[in-house]
């Protein structure tokens, strides 16, 4: 390949880092918006220290359990903040930001499901098992050029499915680790105090400021306009140029499609449109579309939006009433359900390979068996790490100061002064 | 001299604080309020519905000398009305003594009229 066109591809890719780190202070504002004001510090401080863990721990070791040499195919080789393995056209410094913000993107899915009842200093263990382990280790299944995404004809997913396990930007890899993760650790917590009646009612307990949740949004839809063309890793070349602008379209009609769902839905199903999951609907059809977003037509992206807009509300209802798991920013509904649906619906969707177009249910086993997979990965994860902390050294704060709130007895700061 | 609160809907109180000035009362505290009576509002957060009995209002306090009372009241009663349910309320109550700060005076002769 060319020079220039090495170069264009560089600049791509470190354009489209900068947008997928412009969804930490997303995650951050709708977090916060959705919670109330007196665990705002508390939440903004947890945004901070999964891009900062992250950074760091990705940096020295996770990098190389991601991209190390196959070993076993379970996970790769630490590399001690050595660089020098990783043998690829692009640069390999900015290859390792481009990866590290997608960890911390995984990391920090969980904060909001936790929120304002977590201690902060098991936070931080959780905070840096995430970014060490637990999603290095499936990456290394998959974007590593692991056991789920080798194509070698005598491998497992070949010799069974005929196909490989595909997840373009993360919908599995990325999201629904990350949901799948804040569902466990919002169980183990248990919910916030007041959120369940004695009959088992779910109260609200609305968040502080849909303004801030609202922006939040925005900015994480901008910043998915890195997340999914950005990973294509190039721009050059004709390839590459068409490649990323569909990427682009299909990322935005999913969005926009998993809102309208669920705004009509909610019109039809409360009597009036409700904002806070209207901009849950957006993120579903993000998460949804992040998986096939480059073999699915623009019309598989709306069908995959609204299917998740949709979905979205009951997962919601379903893990509030009658699973009694306090959620206060709906993660594990956004990026576990929606994220396992857009994997499984790529099998179904992809224009190249996907059931609906007639070419079998190869692809579409490769990907449920795919999803199962990494998903389990993460709930046993979750639930030795979660269950572990809470029995070691518990999880929760005391209830005076939850009920007080962590900003002044876990940080000595408040936000509003 | 007396005082008179006055507690009225949160969308009149630019109306009734123009008429206020415009007439003889020369400065007033307004403090926002929250009340519980017998409406009930719907409202639905996150999917689940909830019904809130928490009414807004503004409380005006107003402190004035004896002759000043009846217009000031007739003005609120004027321009605070709607006729709905909800117009709110206006006490009248007596107060027994004032200084002014500033100048160690005391008596409602502190309370000047607004010429």
């Amino acid at each position: 390949m060319n020079e220039i066109g090495l170069s264009l591809d560089t600049v791509w890719m470190l354009l489209a880092a900068m947008l997928v780190f412009w969804m930490q202070p997303g995650f951050a504002l709708c977090e916060a918006g959705f919670t109330r004001g007196k665990n705002t510090v508390n939440i903004l401080m947890k945004n901070f220290v999964d891009f900062m863990f992250g950074s760091l721990l990705f940096f020295f070791l996770g990098f190389g359990f991601m991209f190390g040499s196959e070993g076993a195919g379970f996970i790769g080789m630490p590399n001690w903040g050595d660089l020098s393995f990783y043998k690829g056209e692009l640069p390999v410094e900015g290859f390792l930001i481009f990866e590290t913000v997608f960890c911390a993107t995984s990391a920090t899915i969980v904060s909001g499901a936790m929120a304002e009842r977590t201690k902060f200093s098991m936070y931080l263990v959780y905070s840096a098992v995430i970014s060490l382990f637990i999603y290095p280790i499936e990456g290394h299944w998959t974007w590593g050029g692991g056991w789920l995404c080798s194509d070698a004809a005598d491998g497992f997913m070949m010799s069974t499915f005929g196909d490989v396990f595909h997840d373009f930007a993360g919908s599995a890899i990325v999201h629904s680790v990350g949901g799948v993760l804040a569902l466990v650790g919002a169980l183990a917590l248990g919910p916030r105090i007041g959120k369940y009646a004695k009959d088992g009612k779910s109260r609200a307990i609305p968040g502080h400021n849909l303004a801030m949740a609202a922006l939040g949004v925005f900015i994480l839809w901008l910043g998915w306009f890195g997340f999914n063309p950005g990973s294509q890793l190039a721009a050059s070349g004709e390839v590459n140029r068409v490649a990323i602008s569909h990427v682009f379209l299909t990322t935005n009609l999913a969005a926009v499609a998993g809102g309208v769902a669920t705004m009509f839905l909610t019109m039809w199903k409360y009597g009036k449109p409700s904002l806070s999951l209207t901009l849950n609907g957006v993120l579903a059809g993000l998460v949804g579309i992040t998986a096939g977003c480059d073999l699915v037509s623009p019309l598989g992206a709306v069908i995959i939006g609204l299917v998740c807009g949709l979905v979205l509300v009951y997962a919601i209802e379903f893990i509030d009433h009658k699973l009694h798991i306090d959620d206060p920013v709906g993660a594990s509904s956004v990026h576990g359900v929606c994220g396992i649906l857009g994997t499984v619906m790529t099998g179904l969707l992809s224009t190249t390979n996907g059931a609906c177009y007639g070419f079998g249910w190869g692809f579409f086993g490769a990907q449920v068996f795919g999803i199962f997979v990494i998903d389990l990965w993460a709930a046993v994860c979750g639930i030795a790490l979660f269950y572990g902390i809470k029995k070691i050294h518990g999880l929760r704060v005391d209830a005076r100061i939850e009920e007080e709130g962590l900003d002044v007895y876990e940080h000595g700061e408040s936000c509003y002064n | 001299m007396k005082r008179i609160e006055a507690i009225i809907r949160k969308t009149k109180f630019e109306d009734v604080k123009e008429a206020l000035l415009q007439s003889d009362i020369d400065w007033f505290e307004y403090h926002n309020v929250h009340g519980i009576g017998q409406s009930r509002q719907e409202r639905i957060y996150r999917g689940v519905q909830y019904s809130t009995d928490v009414i807004e209002r503004v409380a005006l306090t107003i402190v004035c000398r004896d002759p000043l009372v009846e217009p000031t009241v007739k003005v609120i009663l004027k321009v605070a009305h709607t006729g709905e349910v909800g117009d709110g309320r206006i006490f009248v109550s007596d107060m027994i003594d004032t200084w002014s700060i500033r100048t160690g005076e005391n008596g409602d002769t502190v309370l000047r009229d607004k010429k």
